[in-house]
């Protein structure tokens, strides 16, 4: 383990449950060898945000946790449950992917929400017919988080006629309404104009400050940096450099990171 | 003068009492429309499983359903009529007497309904492959990511996404399948076509009972159509309408 200022963490914040762990994560396409043993741990309430240039790898390795890509090797336990993984990566036992998946709330670069389904209907669909929840108590709480993403208006609404903003606070609520143990962000705002980052910005944020976990790729160095409480840098497959946000980004030690950080600066 | 008789003896001729062939002739649609229902009921369980094979089936069976589709979309239909009800009767009722068994035989509507089920499910696979492609595999992703199961993903996100793209192409395969009844007539099933030869044959009216067949033929095509048009604005709802 190399030593990081992560580790300095008070013993009290370390005995919080860890909710996602990854350890030794690889995965290749083809030849090509896109995460070369990546880690991660994140404890309940902590926010990690994994940062790196275009092929660095981030995306991938968020999309190994939820096995959306198969990793090649490596562990990865979810609220202390390892996955069953055969000796090439794959899941052993599609049922338990499918249930750990549920755990975890994903939001995705281009939204991705169902466009034959009200915005309602999208909120209500898994947790109705994959979770078995009643469906008024699914109702009632779809329209609890619309209200909280400031989409009360738009429950009848089709996904095609919102802007992209209102769509990705919508699959936020949509994640949300499966109640998961944490939420996975890929690039949310790199899809949008930027105009309307802010909004989708404002509802993370809020999610992060009332302790939910979360792991978020994101292009957003300033937003990464207010919210998250651990920063991984990514590059060329590796964990380059990783730590709290204010000595990544006040002083980053590798080169690599200090040109990153200026190219993106 | 003349032209009041000739149009009376046309209606006498359409009655449904004898010896009006009006009763025959519904007979006759009402068993090309059940062949046709068969055949694209059949054809559409075919087309589901050959487009599911084609797009996420193994190498094996992915090849068969490519023969499958190649070979029944190169044979015309009115051949591979004729070799089920004359070879393929033969063959099961060879095999059946070598087993032991009597011969049978093998009714009109349940070949009718086999051979042009068939057929359909060739094209239908294809219809539905190319509508389950065009489906935003985002949508796919994120009914797996939220932990779906694969048959649940197909129910209630693949097919109700594909189908506006799907529904045209399956609105001509089922007016093909009422059609296609007609070719039954060359194997002596006694659907819409082949009363309509009988009644003109034993009349001489000939030109009365195509034109009776034709409208009849007509008729349903227009019910079709506004039926499938009304599917297509259903199945789109929620999204926009795209013009070139």
């Amino acid at each position: 383990m190399p030593v990081t200022a992560d580790n300095a963490m008070t013993a009290a914040a370390d005995a919080r449950p860890e909710a996602i762990r990854v350890e030794g994560l690889r995965k290749s396409f083809g030849t090509l060898e896109v995460l070369k043993g990546v880690s991660l741990t994140a404890r309940e309430g902590d926010v990690v945000a994994i940062i790196g240039g275009s092929g660095s790898g981030k995306s991938t390795m968020l999309r190994c946790i939820n096995f959306l890509e198969t990793p090649s090797a490596g562990r990865i336990v979810i609220g202390g449950e390892a996955v069953a993984m055969r000796p090439d990566g794959s899941p052993a036992d599609r049922r338990q992917i499918e249930r750990l998946r549920q755990s975890l709330g994903m939001v995705f670069q281009q939204f991705n929400l169902w466009s034959h389904r009200t915005i309602l209907e999208n909120l209500i669909e898994v947790p109705v017919h994959v979770l078995g929840v009643p469906k008024a108590e699914a109702v009632a709480r779809a329209q609890t988080l619309l209200d909280r993403v400031g989409l009360a208006a738009k429950a009848d609404a089709w996904p095609a006629f919102l802007s992209g903003g209102q769509q990705q606070r919508a699959a936020i609520a949509r994640a949300l309404c499966m109640q998961p143990r944490a939420m996975l962000f890929d690039e949310p705002t790199s899809a949008l104009d930027p105009e309307l980052v802010g909004e989708v910005l404002a509802v993370i944020r809020d999610l992060a400050a009332e302790g939910r976990t979360m792991i978020l790729v994101t292009h957003e160095m300033k937003f990464a940096r207010e919210v998250a409480d651990h920063v991984i840098y990514l590059h060329n497959g590796v964990i380059e450099e990783e730590g709290p946000p204010e000595a990544l980004f006040g002083a980053p030690r590798s080169d690599r990171l200090k040109q990153f950080l200026r190219s993106v600066g | 003068m003349s032209g009041l008789v000739a149009a009376t003896a046309t209606l006498e001729l359409l009655q449904l009492e004898p010896p009006g062939w009006g009763a025959p002739l519904l007979r006759g649609l009402a068993s090309s429309m059940m062949i046709a229902f068969g055949a694209y009921g059949l054809g559409l369980l075919l087309g589901l499983c050959g487009a599911f094979g084609k797009l996420y089936g193994g190498p094996v069976l992915r090849d068969l359903m490519a023969v499958y589709t190649t070979v029944v979309r190169a044979v015309p239909e009115l051949v591979l009529i004729l070799i089920l009800f004359y070879a393929g009767t033969d063959a099961v009722n060879q095999i059946l007497l070598g087993l032991g068994y009597d011969r049978i035989q093998i009714s009109g509507v349940a070949a009718g309904i086999g051979v042009l089920g068939v057929v359909q499910g060739a094209y239908a696979t294809e219809v539905l492959r190319g509508a389950i492609q065009a489906v935003p595999a985002g949508q796919i992703e994120a009914a797996r990511a939220m932990g779906m199961a694969p048959a649940m993903i197909a129910r209630r996100v693949t097919l109700p996404l594909m189908l506006p793209n799907a529904l045209p192409g399956l609105g001509n395969l089922w007016l093909n399948a009422t059609k296609d009844t007609a070719l039954l007539a060359v194997v002596g099933f006694a659907e819409l076509t082949q009363t309509t030869r009988q009644a003109a044959g034993a009349t001489k009216a000939y030109f009365t009972f195509f034109m009776a067949a034709g409208v009849l033929y007509l008729t349903i095509s227009l019910i079709s159509g506004w039926i499938f048009a009304r599917m297509e604005r259903r199945a789109r709802r929620g999204m926009p309408e795209m013009r070139a």
